[in-house]
């Protein structure tokens, strides 16, 4: 049999992806560009043809860039402790001589599963004001209780702690498989050479591990652009909406307000900001060279490389 | 002696980092288990008594076996579905010639760049006209739709499954389907398990997409149950550790099987986070 003849039953194998492809992904992100230019009424619920008002109004009201600037603090709040954490972690934890590496890298991995909405009510509940945990310690080493939650900086550097303890076992268990993907011939001949460990840090791992720390740091933005569950569960209410990401932006106009006109231009205004930061992070990280002038062939082939 | 000293401290810090990373758990843990008053007035480091009647507050307030049984049911069908369906997909971009694979691959790759917000109010707006709201086939069907498993999927096949051994099943008169079921899967076992465990953990621990597709309290998922808790108790912070603490237990439990498979998925597939 030959393979031509075959090939038909390729279409049949491909037909439910595709087809629950266009009705459920494809259709919906057309609609919502369609909705864009429109207004709901809320209690018809007809949509009437608007033209650009909704993309105006979201440039002028300020609001989204609002939420842009919160969503932005809160990443870099939380991405520079996560990442300086997890790569201190993860040279110590490929230590050989270290003791209990498992059970650690178990305990730093772990929060990464719990669900978000619980990590929301457990930060909320810790840093509520004035009976929250870490009220009562602040309050037992005798200083006075902080108000976490009607301060706009702290609230959003709850949310920041709250997103880094999540993430920083992940990125110990990225960067450890970066670490191991250094070949050990260099590091002998370090050795070899008279090195000692703090050289080889420094000489060896540090440089031969930046493309993929920028990797992460640039990238990372994407997901950290999109932040949600965190913003919405961990404070209910913080004033000047001082933690409002954009995600939680969108959901408020549509869901909360019922606008869902310009809920779908606030979603094409993320799309837009994500696809900026996504361009600037291929520049940064695409076609680079590593120390030894050799073509990076991205960051699949290099951690596979064990 | 300089040597034992560097990694004396360097033991600190890693044990530090792993009491921080702890105390909310621990937090939560002991809390469950006090009365309101001593979880506001005190640090609490030693087990109280009062678990049972926190978790009867709790209970009174929210279906919590209800939860996650829906929670369950939804997270294991989402899994089978998503999966089976994703890697039929991937198996006719691997092994298969045919008009329009190439451009309908680069539809895939596109497609995985979009951020998962972008269609969602076209997406609800579309659910609500086909009155398929506070459905859970709106839920489940629809995660078929996912770019990430389809490519990490043709990745394995091009290497797991050689061709020569469809050849060989097809020549010997083994029917379309049944070459899929019996040499296609039972060789990709691995990547099943591995995004079978990510699916399963995405699905239990979702939070936007159920909550605007939902409304009927008995269809909640935990997660919507555990952020309603906060509304239902009001300060009852002794109720809600213990709902928290409730939400982390399975997910302890998948962890104790899966660990090494979780591991292993961030280190290898870290460009394809799925």
């Amino acid at each position: 049999m030959n393979a031509k003849k075959r090939s038909k039953y390729a279409y049949f194998y491909i037909a439910p992806f595709f087809i629950v492809f266009l009705i459920f992904s494809l259709f919906p992100i057309l609609y919502s560009f369609v909705l864009s230019f429109c207004d709901m009424d809320v209690l018809s619920g007809k949509f009437t043809f608007v033209g650009i008002t909704n993309y105006k109004r979201m440039v002028e009201s300020g609001y989204f860039f609002q939420s842009i600037g919160n969503t932005l603090l809160i990443w870099i709040m939380s991405i520079i402790p996560q990442l300086t954490i997890a790569f201190v972690l993860s040279l110590i934890l490929s230590n050989k001589w270290f003791r209990g590496k498992f059970l650690l890298r178990n305990i730093y991995y772990f929060p990464n599963l719990v669900t978000p909405v619980t990590i929301g009510l457990l930060f909320g509940a810790l840093f509520s004001y004035p009976g929250g945990a870490v009220n009562n310690v602040i309050s037992m080493l005798g200083l006075e209780a902080v108000d976490f939650q009607n301060n706009q900086m702290l609230a959003r550097m709850v949310i920041a702690i709250a997103i880094c303890w999540k993430n920083f076992g992940y990125n110990i268990i990225y960067f450890t498989a970066g670490i191991n993907s250094i070949s050990e011939e260099v590091m002998e001949a370090a050795q070899v050479d008279g090195a000692n460990g703090w050289q080889r840090i420094t000489k060896i791992t540090i440089p031969l591990m930046k493309p993929i720390l920028i990797y992460v740091m640039v990238t990372s933005i994407i997901g950290g652009l999109q932040i949600f569950d965190e913003s919405k569960l961990v404070f209910t209410s913080v004033p000047g909406n001082a933690t409002t990401t954009m995600v939680k932006y969108m959901y408020d106009s549509a869901f909360v307000r019922f606008q869902f006109g310009y809920g779908a231009a606030v979603a094409y205004g993320i799309f837009v900001i994500i696809a900026f930061f996504s361009l600037v992070s291929l520049r940064v990280t695409g076609d680079k060279k590593d120390d030894y002038g050799k073509k990076r062939e991205g960051r699949r082939s290099k951690l596979t490389r064990k | 002696m300089k040597k034992t000293l560097c990694r004396i401290l360097v033991y600190l810090f890693a044990f530090f980092v792993a009491a921080a990373a702890f105390y909310p758990f621990f937090v939560m843990i002991i809390s469950s288990t006090h009365d309101n008053y001593n979880i506001v007035a005190k640090i609490n480091v030693l087990p109280g008594d009062k678990l049972k009647d926190n978790f009867d507050r709790l209970t009174q307030n929210i279906d919590l076996t209800r939860g996650i049984l829906n929670s369950l049911m939804l997270a294991v069908v989402v899994t089978v579905v998503q999966n089976y369906f994703t890697m039929m997909a991937a198996y006719a971009f691997s092994k298969f010639q045919f008009k329009g694979k190439n451009f309908l691959f680069s539809v895939v790759l596109v497609a995985m760049m979009l951020p998962g917000q972008l269609g969602i109010i076209g997406f609800y707006k579309e659910i609500q006209a086909l009155k398929l709201l506070n459905k859970y086939f709106t839920l489940i069907i629809p995660t078929i739709s996912n770019c990430f498993a389809v490519f990490f999927y043709k990745q394995f096949l091009d290497g797991a499954l050689p061709n020569e051994l469809i050849e060989a099943a097809v020549v010997d008169g083994c029917a379309e389907l049944r070459i899929f079921h019996r040499i296609a899967i039972p060789l990709v076992i691995p990547a099943l398990v591995t995004q079978g465990v990510m699916t399963f953990i995405g699905t239990w621990n979702s939070y936007l997409t159920p909550l605007i597709i939902l409304n009927d309290k008995k269809k909640f998922t935990l997660p919507l149950m555990i952020a309603t808790v906060r509304d239902a108790t009001h300060a009852d912070y002794g109720a809600q550790y213990v709902g928290m603490l409730v939400s982390v237990v399975p997910m302890v439990i998948v962890y104790a099987f899966a660990s090494k498979i979780i591991m292993e998925k961030i280190a290898i597939g870290a460009a394809v986070k799925g």
